[in-house]
């Protein structure tokens, strides 16, 4: 259990049976006064904000969260589906979920999915995966130095910004916390 | 030179010109109670009966306590005869971790004999003057958070029942409300109180260790600066029946609260016998250094690299 001196930024509590995250944080205490511990929380589910003041003496549940490994294996046109890699169960995120982590789904990907109370509420990817070009205007051999970029589309649908010489075909390494192309990848 | 060193480099450089001024702020206040006859003293650290308080949480060492505040030990000195008195020491008060709130601090603390908190008052107009004076620094500033002002006494006094019904809308001298009236000190009157401001007269529950008036307000006052809360002044509680009722008042609390309750300090009681009328204030030295030189944060004001 955590006691209100114990909030600060990042600090992951349950509140009304909901996670959520602190995201800013303010000690006041008038002179000879109690403490006032003044949040900003964010729900790890609806994303909604909302504000409270605690005083010592307050206490809280720590988030119920726990962080699997699990593989991505289809999309149904409506959700997306993930299968724990150890107990073999699966379980399923909706587009909102999943946000925009599911531009990089490929089949068979390790993925982190976050659980509240065994519900999947959030997703991490790997910070970089290699991902194949399936489509854009053929290279431009020898500009590997110019800052212009095309659109190319990924296997995944995912349409990207690449320089001019990457061709249709070749695998390029992608920073999901971005969404941007870093390099060519041989293979 | 390694990252680290590099890193610890950069800190000091942008550290040193903060101390310098803090130093010099420092040997500003000195003089300033030097000059007016005050005797500065050091009273022990170490202290084995603190005054009772019910939201100041001590830490404990070896069967004594780090001293919150000199208040007990320096109004000793005055019962015991000494002349006005000045202190600039560390107080420690655990789980006070804020942008203007650290667990070890810089108080500056003096008394007036034979004086009343709006003698403390003068004194704070004066002696923010002469700092300002010695720093070379213009009366217009600009502080953190603030619109440039001028820093030129008289500056506002205002009561806590004015400030309380003009930004509140109620009065806590009325009725009081202890989560109501701390709640919407923090949250809606000092964000008003942006100019230089003595908030005084406050309610007797609130009235710590200060004198009551003739109206049953209590003679004690916060100096506001910058928005910051810097000085807390009293006319001094001389009575010790009344004393002793509130420091167990006090412990009361914290019986409720379910914090730790230490003990009457017996020794003060007994010796507050013989102490006439004196006003007393503690400033933070921290807070005022980090106004003075624009910091945000007293992370920022003090010899340390955290």
């Amino acid at each position: 259990m955590y006691q209100a001196s114990d909030l600060r930024k990042g600090l992951k509590i349950e509140i009304d049976g909901e996670p959520y995250v602190v995201s800013d944080f303010q000690f006041l205490k008038p002179g000879k006064g109690q403490s006032i511990y003044k949040c900003k929380m964010k729900s790890m589910i609806s994303g909604l904000t909302l504000e409270r003041s605690y005083r010592s003496g307050d206490s809280f549940m720590p988030a119920e969260l726990e962080e699997r490994k699990m593989q991505y294996l289809y999309h149904d046109g409506e959700n997306y589906s993930f299968m724990d890699m150890t107990s073999y169960e699966q379980v399923s995120m909706s587009e909102s979920q999943v946000g925009e982590a599911r531009h990089f789904f490929l089949e068979n990907l390790e993925v982190m999915v976050l659980l509240h109370k065994d519900l999947p509420i959030g997703i991490t990817l790997p910070n970089f995966i290699n991902l194949r070009i399936v489509s854009t205007e053929p290279g431009v051999k020898g500009d590997t130095v110019s800052g212009t970029t095309k659109p190319a589309t990924l296997s995944t649908g995912y349409v990207i910004r690449v320089p001019l010489f990457v061709d249709q075909d070749e695998l390029i390494r992608v920073d999901t916390r971005t969404g941007e192309y870093v390099e060519r990848v041989k293979g | 030179m390694s990252r680290v060193e590099a890193s610890r480099r950069s800190r000091l450089a942008s550290l040193l010109p903060t101390l310098r001024r803090r130093a010099a702020i420092i040997t500003s206040v000195r003089c300033f109670f030097t000059e007016r006859g005050f005797l500065e003293v050091e009273t022990p650290l170490l202290l084995t009966e603190p005054a009772p308080e019910a939201y100041i949480d001590l830490f404990p060492c070896h069967g004594a306590f780090l001293a919150a505040s000199p208040e007990l030990e320096m109004k000793m000195l005055l019962a015991a005869g000494f002349p006005d008195l000045f202190q600039l020491t560390r107080s420690f008060r655990r789980e006070e971790r804020g942008r203007l709130h650290a667990e070890e601090f810089t108080i500056l603390e003096w008394y007036r004999r034979d004086r009343d908190f709006r003698a403390l008052m003068l004194d704070c107009e004066d002696l923010l003057a002469t700092i300002l004076q010695d720093l070379g620094l213009p009366e217009r500033l600009e502080l953190p958070g603030c619109p440039p002002q001028v820093l030129r006494p008289p500056f506002r006094r205002l009561t806590v029942e004015e400030a309380f019904l003009r930004f509140a809308g109620w009065s806590p001298l009325r009725h009081f409300d202890q989560d109501r009236f701390d709640h919407d000190l923090v949250e809606l009157v000092e964000p008003e109180l942006l100019t230089p401001t003595f908030l005084h007269s406050y309610p007797r529950e609130a009235g710590s260790l200060a004198k009551l008036a003739a109206d049953g307000s209590a003679e004690r006052f916060e100096f506001y600066l910058g928005g910051v809360e810097l000085a807390n002044g009293f006319s001094e509680l001389t009575d010790a029946a009344e004393q002793r009722q509130r420091f167990e008042a006090e412990l009361g609390l914290r019986l409720s609260l379910h914090k730790e309750v230490g003990s009457l300090p017996l020794r003060y009681l007994e010796l507050l016998q013989d102490l006439g009328p004196c006003a007393g204030i503690a400033l933070g030295l921290d807070r005022l250094v980090l106004l003075l030189c624009g910091k945000h944060d007293l992370r920022e004001v003090r010899a340390t690299f955290e």
